[in-house]
């Protein structure tokens, strides 16, 4: 079943309130980050904070030191990008344990165009000392992850995406923060991905299985701590390593790949991404094409 | 000043005013000398805004708050966030004198092997309810913990203590209109009006009155008080506790530099450490 990650985040949250205590805040986006499900159920537990991204965040900061965890959602572009300077003064700095649950990142969030597609928001969270970013690919790793992050004990950027993705994992994969999971083995190549990007690496796989070439695919769902341990073992197994990702190649999964292989020269890199531009209006197939973040894109630049 | 305008504080004789628990060195002139004697051994801090929050800290910690400084943590304990965390010397002198680290400590301000943080860190000082310095987050922040308290069924208050330069931030407003949206009377705000930003006065830098007004429109209940006048601010608190169903701004008129002649209503001191000789001449003022 497709489904997109922030529908699957906005079902986990009322899956999950009736074991859990936690805590939601949005800015005025329940409906497109789909908090409103819990909106709906636990009016209680719920707080619109209305358009202003920056007092939200403060405010879950306020709360998590009172012992409240905290979900603290938006666009990515407004969590990330907004109140970035309280998410690194009043979250991260402090060390509270809020869920920055951000949702609609990258271009492929389709016609709102540049202003709202965030490339930089996974760069700058990672940057953040006491922060981990984690991305989720599909349903299933969304509500796995959405419930560590009610218990994990540290800041927490979550970032997902808009449209509906296919499905990675067959509901019964084990899925950790910190740790990648191989979902196809490979001897030739390793693509790491992350979020939408990770059904295009499957896919890329498949075709270039076809034309006798062996990719292995991770879904590196968390990007920072990354599993430098497993993305060291692909790269001294397969000696290339393709990374994928909707976000600037400039500090996001690819960068962060990039920092381990510089000091270990195990494997060479080739990053797909957007290429340091803004993006634009289209429909999500149509800037997934205008931006090469598709299975073809990946092989074209194996390629290459 | 069109500040100083707003409504008298009415009625403080019949309102019942915490006991005070002190011992006879809590006292914000007590507090003064430690802020000076800090900043002069750090050799850079802000004397300005500590000196003028001193009488509103000394009634907060050692008249009203409900706070243990065995149990730091208490889940039950009042609450105060710093906004103006450059104010550091202010906040750690009586939590200090509270008893929650020696004061000896207080000498080590802003060094590098020491806790004493330039600006206030809630994960190195016990006592400290969080970690501020980048002006404008307080009130939300604040709002966070008075909700949060509404939402456990928890009667401790919040108190947050803003600069009058620092409401030229965006997020302050953004957060005046949240916690009277959300009803938060168990806020309070107090507003540390002593006219002085780093620029100049708060007149040339960017015009913030009427302040009074301002938080009016945005639902707050508004006292004007003089902010070295420990009865008055006593009676705030009191008024505050009183008013149900929105926060209250405390709007406190105060001197920067207050309590040193040569510091008082001086831009200059707002971020430089006083010379020795300044540093013997403050601390003689303040004998008295």
């Amino acid at each position: 079943m497709s489904v997109s990650t922030r529908e699957a985040y906005g079902r986990a949250l009322v899956t999950l309130a009736p074991d859990n205590e936690f805590l939601v805040l949005d800015a005025d986006l329940a409906e497109a980050t789909q908090t409103r499900y819990f909106k709906k159920e636990y009016p209680q537990r719920f707080f619109d904070m209305g358009i202003s991204e920056a007092d939200m965040m403060s405010t879950a900061a306020g709360m998590a030191t009172c012992g409240k965890k905290v979900f603290a959602s938006t666009f990515a572009m407004f969590a990330a990008g907004r109140a970035y300077e309280q998410i690194r003064n009043s979250i991260a700095y402090p060390n509270l344990p809020v869920v920055v649950a951000a949702t609609h990142g990258g271009v492929m969030i389709g016609e709102d165009g540049a202003s709202h597609q965030t490339v930089e928001d996974i760069s700058l969270m990672r940057s953040m000392p006491n922060m981990t970013v984690v991305v989720p690919s599909d349903g299933y790793s969304t509500t796995q992850l959405v419930k560590q992050a009610i218990n994990f004990d540290k800041p927490l950027y979550l970032r997902m995406g808009r449209g509906a993705t296919a499905d990675v994992y067959n509901n019964n994969e084990e899925i950790t923060i910190g740790k990648g999971n191989v979902l196809k083995d490979g001897k030739d190549l390793t693509i790491i991905a992350v979020g939408e990007l990770v059904t295009e690496a499957l896919k890329a796989s498949e075709q270039l299985e076809a034309q006798g070439i062996s990719a292995a695919v991770i879904d590196m769902h968390t990007v920072k701590p990354i599993d430098r341990e497993l993305v060291t073992q692909y790269a001294k197994k397969t000696k290339n390593i393709i990374t994928a990702e909707d976000h600037n190649i400039i500090g996001g999964l690819g960068s962060a790949v990039a920092e381990i292989l510089a000091e270990t020269n195990d494997a060479k890199l080739k990053r797909l991404g957007v290429n340091d531009q803004y993006g634009r209006s289209g429909t999500r197939a149509q800037l997934q094409q205008h931006f090469n973040l598709t299975a073809q894109g990946i092989i074209d630049l194996y390629r290459k | 000043m069109t500040e100083n305008t707003a409504k008298k504080l009415v009625g403080p004789q019949n309102m019942r005013i915490t006991e005070s628990k002190r011992t006879k060195d809590m006292t914000a002139i007590e507090l003064r000398r430690r802020v000076i004697e800090s900043i002069y051994h750090a050799k850079s801090g802000h004397p300005g805004g500590s000196l003028s929050i001193c009488d509103i800290l000394a009634v907060l910690y050692f008249d009203e708050m409900n706070i243990d400084p065995t149990n730091p943590h208490d889940p039950d304990r009042d609450r105060l966030v710093l906004s103006k965390g450059h104010a550091a010397p202010a906040l750690y002198a009586a939590l200090a004198l509270k008893g929650f680290f020696p004061i000896e400590n207080l000498n080590t301000l802003r060094k590098v092997d020491s806790d004493m943080q330039g600006h206030p860190c809630m994960n190195k000082i016990a006592g400290v309810d969080m970690s501020t310095g980048s002006l404008g987050q307080g009130l939300s922040i604040a709002n966070g913990m008075a909700l949060a308290a509404k939402y456990d069924k928890k009667d401790y208050r919040v108190y947050v203590i803003c600069g009058d330069g620092e409401i030229q931030e965006g997020q302050i407003w953004e957060a005046a209109m949240s916690c009277a949206h959300y009803k938060l009377d168990n806020l309070t705000l107090f507003i540390d009006l002593n006219g002085l930003q780093i620029d100049g006065t708060t007149n040339e830098v960017m015009s913030i009155g009427p302040i009074d007004k301002k938080f009016e429109a945005f639902g707050f209940n508004v006292l004007s008080i003089d902010g070295h006048n420990e009865h008055e601010i006593k009676s705030a608190i009191a008024s505050a506790k009183k008013c149900k169903g929105k926060p209250t701004a405390v709007i406190c008129k105060t001197v920067k530099g207050k309590g040193v002649s040569f510091m008082e209503d001086e831009v200059g001191f707002h971020g430089s450490a006083p010379n020795e000789e300044q540093y013997k001449l403050a601390m003689k003022e303040l004998e008295q």
